[in-house]
C-alpha cells in the first residue's frame, strides 16, 4: 500500500490550485486524474477570463492551465494520468486503477475535485449521430482541432451555450440559432452579443421537438413552449443542421463523495445533490475535501480559489502552516471569491453556498 | 433597434442610450473616444485597471458595470483588446466627408487586411452596407485578439459592431 499526505482526485482548476497550494507550503501531494491529459477543462478554454487581476482575468483558460503545470512540476507535485479512482474507503483507504493494476493507496487527506458531467435531455432523433453535449463540441474543436459539424442548433443559453456557440463559429461553423425553454438568455449579455452581432439568432421560449435525419442529424425542429413549458403546437420552426448540441447544464461528478458517506444537501443552483462542506471545504468526514463543480456548478474562476483554500486547509492540519498564517490566506481567497459570486448572476450561488455551509454545521 | 436584450441577445438603442459607458454625441464628434457597452452586473474590471486616464470607473464592487468618464478618454484604445467580453468599441466621428471610424476587437480568422472592403453588421448581425479596413493590429501584448478600425458613413458610427469579409 502506497502511503502519501494528500491525495487529490482529479487534476482540472480546483485539483491543481489545490496541489500547488500545499505543495508549496511542504504537503507531499499525488494528484489521480483518469484522463490521458491534466487540466480538466480549462485546455479548452480558449477565450479570456472574467473577474479581476487576483481571478487572472483576460487571460485565456489554457494559459491558466500550462501554468498550473508549470508550477506543479516545479513543486514536484507528481500527477498520475489514466488513473481512475474506484472507490474511497475507511481512514482515507483509496484503490485507484492505472491502467491495467489496481493500487492502493493511503493518504491522510483527500481531495475530491472530480468535476462534473453534461446533462442530456431526452427527443426523438436524440440518439442520431450528430446529437451531441456542448462540452463534447468543444473538446472536438479546441483541443483535437476538429470542427464537429458544419450547421448548429445550440440547445441551451446559459455560458457553456453561448460561449460554445462563439467558439464554433471560430471554427469555421455556422450556428443557426441558440434556442433554450427559458425566457430570459441564461449566458452572460456580453457572450450573447458577440454572436447575435454576427447573425445568431436566439429562439427564447424554445425547446427542441426532434431531430431528424437517416443516418446522422439533417435538420431539426423547434417548437415554442408556455409559460408553463407545454410546447404550443403549430409554432414549429426547421432548421437545416448536421449538428444539435446540448448545453443543458451540468451535473456534479459526486459518485466517489456519496460512497465516502458524505452528508449531502440539495441545491438545484448548484446542480443538485452536494456535499455538505465548510469555509475550508471539508465536508463531513474528517479529512475528506471537496472543491470545484463536485462542490455545487460554478466556474473555473471559482473552482481555482476552492481549491486554493482546500489546500491552505490540508497544509494547516498537517502542520505544514500555523493558523495565523492559514487564516490570514484563507481570508484574502474567500474576499476574492465574494465578487465572483455577486451581481445577479453570482448572489444566487453566494446563497446556495452559505445553504451548504449551513447544512454542515448540523452534523 | 428595438427590443429586450434578454431575449434577442443584443442590446437595443434604448438599453444603450442610458448606459454609463456611452460617450455622447459631442464628444464623438471631437474624436476617438471608447464605448463600453457593458450593462450587466457581472463580476469583471480588466477595463479599469488598464486604463491610465481615469476614464474608466468600476470601484470595489467588480459587478458594477463600468462607467466611462469621457472627457478623461484620449481615445488610446488600450482597453479594447483587453476586454474579455469585447464589449469596448472605439468610436471616432471626427472624420473628414461625415465618416467615423470604429475600431473593433477581431477573433475570427482570416483576418482581414488594410484596405479591404467588409460588410458592416449592426449588433444584431443585419447587414449595414460596405466598410473600408484601414488598420488591422495585432501583437504580442494583445494575446492573440486582433483589433480591426473600419471606416464607415458617420450615420453608422453608433450601429456598425462587427463586420463579415467578401472574401
Amino acid at each position: 500500500m502506497r502511503r502519501c499526505e494528500m491525495v487529490c482526485i482529479g487534476a482540472g482548476p480546483a485539483g491543481l490550485a489545490a496541489a500547488v497550494e500545499a505543495a508549496r507550503n511542504g504537503v507531499d501531494v499525488v494528484v489521480y486524474d483518469e484522463n490521458e491529459r491534466p487540466g480538466g477543462q480549462l485546455f479548452k478554454q480558449i477565450h479570456k477570463f472574467f473577474g479581476s487581476r487576483e481571478h487572472r482575468a483576460q487571460e485565456r483558460g489554457f494559459d491558466i492551465g500550462n501554468s498550473f503545470l508549470t508550477e506543479a512540476r516545479e513543486l514536484s507535485v507528481e500527477v498520475s494520468l489514466n488513473s481512475v479512482v474506484l472507490g474511497i474507503y475507511e481512514n482515507g483507504a483509496l484503490n485507484v486503477m492505472i491502467r491495467d493494476r489496481i493500487e492502493q493507496v493511503k493518504a491522510e487527506k483527500t481531495l475530491v475535485a472530480t468535476g462534473a458531467s453534461e446533462n442530456m435531455i431526452p427527443f426523438p432523433g436524440w440518439t442520431l449521430p450528430g446529437v451531441i453535449g456542448a462540452g463534447a463540441a468543444q473538446t472536438m474543436a479546441n483541443i483535437h482541432g476538429i470542427r464537429p459539424g458544419n450547421d448548429i442548433l445550440m440547445v441551451g443559453s446559459g455560458n457553456v451555450g453561448v460561449i460554445v456557440s462563439y467558439q464554433m463559429i471560430q471554427a469555421g461553423a455556422r450556428v443557426a440559432a441558440v434556442i433554450d425553454a427559458a425566457p430570459k438568455i441564461g449566458g452572460y449579455a456580453v457572450h450573447a452579443a458577440k454572436i447575435a452581432r454576427v447573425g445568431v439568432p436566439f429562439f427564447m421560449s424554445h425547446t427542441i421537438k426532434e431531430a431528424r435525419g437517416k443516418e446522422r442529424v439533417e435538420g431539426a425542429t423547434i417548437i415554442e413552449v408556455d409559460d408553463n413549458w407545454n410546447p404550443l403546437p403549430g409554432t414549429e420552426k426547421q432548421f437545416e443542421v448536421d449538428t444539435v448540441c446540448i448545453a443543458v447544464g451540468l451535473n456534479p461528478a459526486t459518485q466517489l463523495i456519496r460512497m465516502a458517506g458524505c452528508k449531502m444537501a440539495n441545491s438545484p443552483v448548484l446542480g443538485g445533490q452536494l456535499p455538505a462542506h465548510d469555509l475550508n471545504q471539508e465536508t463531513s468526514i474528517k479529512g475528506l475535501y471537496v472543491a470545484g463543480d463536485a462542490s455545487g456548478i460554478e466556474e473555473a474562476s471559482t473552482a481555482i480559489i476552492e481549491g486554493r483554500i482546500a489546500g491552505l486547509a490540508i497544509a494547516n492540519s498537517l502542520g505544514y502552516l500555523d493558523d495565523s498564517a492559514f487564516l490570514s490566506a484563507r481570508d484574502e481567497q474567500l474576499q476574492s471569491m465574494v465578487g465572483m459570486r455577486s451581481g445577479s448572476h453570482g448572489e444566487v450561488r453566494a446563497k446556495a453556498k452559505e445553504y451548504l455551509n449551513t447544512m454542515m454545521e448540523e452534523r | 433597434m428595438a427590443g429586450d436584450s434578454t431575449r434577442t441577445g443584443f442590446l437595443s438603442d434604448e438599453e444603450l442610450k442610458n448606459g454609463p459607458g456611452i460617450p455622447g454625441e459631442a464628444r464623438r464628434r471631437k474624436g476617438a473616444v471608447a464605448v463600453l457597452e457593458c450593462l450587466e452586473d457581472i463580476p469583471c474590471n480588466p477595463c479599469e485597471a488598464i486604463c491610465k486616464y481615469d476614464a474608466i470607473t468600476i470601484g470595489e464592487d467588480i459587478t458594477t458595470p463600468p462607467r466611462l468618464t469621457e472627457d478623461n478618454c484620449v481615445g488610446c484604445r488600450s482597453c479594447v483588446p483587453i476586454c474579455p467580453g469585447l464589449a469596448i468599441f472605439i468610436v471616432d466621428e471626427s472624420l473628414e466627408d461625415e465618416k467615423a471610424a470604429i475600431e473593433m476587437s477581431y477573433e475570427y480568422r482570416p483576418l482581414p487586411e488594410k484596405g479591404d472592403i467588409v460588410t458592416a453588421l449592426d449588433r444584431a448581425g443585419q447587414e449595414i452596407g460596405d466598410a473600408t479596413v484601414t488598420a488591422v493590429k495585432k501583437t504580442e501584448k494583445m494575446d492573440r485578439t486582433a483589433t480591426v478600425i473600419i471606416e464607415i458613413p458617420r450615420d453608422w458610427s453608433m450601429k456598425a459592431r462587427a463586420i463579415k469579409l467578401k472574401r
